[in-house]
């Protein structure tokens, strides 16, 4: 079909209103682009970068009684102002085996309980990522269904499950075998870390391993491979950026968590959410808990970097 | 690639790790017997105490008020973050404006809750804003990071979809915010409603960053659960579970539903 008439087609009516707000606000010099920025950027500025400074600021206050519970760092003093920075927050943090005792433990358990998730979610997400079509979806819900429902009740089901008198021992119990003690050991708090971000490992290794192209894994079986040395030298290392990024995010999160050593760890497990938790509301020494969190920051800082890059890997293959 | 019998026994017993702790705590929920983990007989009589708890009751009402509240806020800013990581290829701070949308993902809890509450308590020694702590604080700090979750749902949608229908509105005289209206919202839409639903589930779920932030009379849903479960195991918890664990299910069901419906149907091969 051609157009017999004039080639000039005037813009409906209707679009009238939107031209004239973007019109009106262009005049003030605003474009669409500051405008779509402006509330997110701000929001983020105050409610996220603002406050991790604001943390990093007090960490060098003491503590004091009255309210604010911490020091002042700018006092004027007859036309001086005078800025007082306090280091000992932090020459606290490496001198009293507390803390570094916490790091270390919280390091060590968030590490080996990222190894055993990854060993356990590794073969789920390949299975997922294997399986026909019709399936795929409903077993992919069924990972991520449990991640919607609370966490803090899914750690309370895990109480249930391993207390003395709890599921695990009766059904031991079924067969003679002695109750096994596992609440308020560090075995639960692998457990319980396992069970909860199970679903976080699962995500990313599937996202990597459903596009790998089953090509490659019928031309090493063609050249003789079996299907041990198919995985390691093609499967594997394909996967790396999935297995980096749901790694990561395991193991950040499990360092600064309170949640589970708190319900399911002993009075032994040390970790260093728990150490900040209750420098804040049990001794309410501000500063050493925002010391506290600076030295935590520190520690997640690499593995945040490394997700990063392992997530922009994971979206463009 | 041949299937052996690794694979689905492993995938098998993974699946029963992760729901045998939940099926035996819904079990347990019509225990009769105080005792949770002791089976005495069928009743329902702990969610009878469940709904005569005004404690509880006025934690669940903040609670779902809270969520509600900060999952609209996440929705209108997350998706706003989205459309400028997507659209705007680059701009000045890209680098630091992605990071900080982010970051709030996987900032462990007790440092994002201890950081709002300095902010909360500096700004109300220099301004006098925010006056005490309750609510309002709250809702703050959850809209903060549910924003992040919002971002990362909507960024995906909006990467996915034919940008030349967008071209095409312009092409035929509609201004940007018309398009925005008219077509990518439309398009989007399935991710926003996922993006809500989260951040709303998110928001109910949270514990460490509500207990920080939050004054005296504004204690959530979690922080009330909280200290019962640290007294010990109570059956009337299992029964609240129960019922999050019912509601939270069906949600998830009718999403998956939707966005496979909405999804354009693709040739298999």
């Amino acid at each position: 079909m051609t157009t017999a008439h004039e080639p000039t087609i005037p813009p409906p009516r209707r679009l009238r209103p939107w031209n004239a707000v973007e019109r009106r606000l262009a005049k003030v010099g605003i474009s669409g682009r500051v405008l779509v920025l402006v509330a997110p950027v701000l929001w983020l500025l105050v409610f996220f970068l603002v406050p991790l400074a604001v943390v990093f600021g007090i960490s060098l206050a003491t503590k004091q009684f009255g309210r604010p519970p911490y020091s002042a760092l700018l006092s004027t003093e007859e036309g001086t102002v005078q800025l007082t920075l306090h280091l000992s927050n932090y020459i606290k943090l490496f001198t009293d085996n507390l803390y570094v005792a916490a790091y270390l433990s919280s390091i060590r358990i968030a590490a080996i309980a990222t190894v055993i998730t990854l060993l356990i979610g590794y073969p789920m997400a390949y299975a997922i990522a294997r399986a026909p079509d019709r399936w795929r979806n409903i077993l992919l819900m069924l990972v991520v269904l449990p991640f919607f429902t609370s966490f803090l009740l899914r750690v309370y089901a895990l109480t249930g499950f391993m207390r003395g008198n709890g599921v695990i021992n009766q059904f031991l119990g079924l067969f003679g075998i002695e109750p096994l003690v596992m609440m308020q050991t560090d075995f639960a708090v692998y457990v319980g870390i396992v069970y909860t971000y199970l679903p976080f490992m699962i995500l990313p290794l599937y996202t990597t391993l459903v596009k790998l192209d089953t090509a490659l894994f019928e031309a090493s079986a063609d050249l003789g491979a079996r299907p041990a040395r198919t995985f390691l030298s093609i499967t594997l290392p394909l996967s790396l950026p999935g297995i980096v990024a749901g790694s990561m995010l395991v193991f950040i999160p499990a360092i600064g968590e309170f949640v589970i050593p708190s319900l399911l760890g002993g009075p032994g497990t040390l970790m260093i959410g728990r150490v900040l938790w209750d420098e804040f509301f049990t001794n309410t020494n501000w500063p050493r808990a925002a010391a506290v969190a600076m030295a935590m920051l520190v520690v997640v800082v690499v593995p945040i970097m490394l997700l990063q890059r392992a997530q922009s890997a994971v979206v463009e293959k | 690639m041949r299937r052996g019998w690794f694979l689905p026994i492993a995938a098998s017993l993974g699946f029963a790790f992760l729901y045998a702790p939940i099926v035996s705590l819904v079990i347990f929920s019509f225990n009769e017997s105080k005792l949770v983990t002791v089976w005495s007989g069928f009743s329902t009589k702990w969610y009878g105490e469940l709904f005569s708890d005004p404690q509880l009751l006025g934690a669940a009402w903040l609670s779902l008020q809270i969520a509600a509240i900060s999952a609209s806020i996440a929705l209108v800013l997350g998706t706003l973050a989205a459309v400028a990581l997507v659209r705007f290829r680059r701009f000045k701070g890209r680098t630091l404006f992605s990071g900080m949308v982010s970051a709030p993902l996987v900032m462990p809890d007790v440092i994002t809750g201890l950081a709002l509450l300095l902010l909360f308590v500096a700004m109300e020694s220099t301004l006098g804003w925010p006056q005490g702590r309750g609510m309002l604080t709250i809702v703050i700090a959850h809209a903060t990071f549910c924003t992040a979750y919002v971002c990362v749902v909507v960024q995906s949608r909006l990467s996915d979809f034919d940008r030349s229908l967008e071209e095409a509105a312009m092409d035929l005289g509609a201004s940007p915010l018309r398009t925005f209206f008219d077509i990518t919202l439309p398009i989007i839409a399935p991710a926003l409603v996922s993006g809500w639903l989260l951040g709303f589930t998110l928001s109910l779920d949270d514990l460490v960053i509500a207990s920080f932030v939050s004054g005296p009379g504004s204690s959530t849903l979690p922080m009330v659960i909280f200290s019962k479960v640290k007294l010990g195991v109570s059956p009337d918890v299992n029964a609240l579970a129960t019922i999050i664990i019912a509601i939270v299910a069906l949600g998830v069901l009718i999403a998956t539903i939707l966005q496979l419906r909405a999804r354009p149907k693709k040739a298999r091969g």
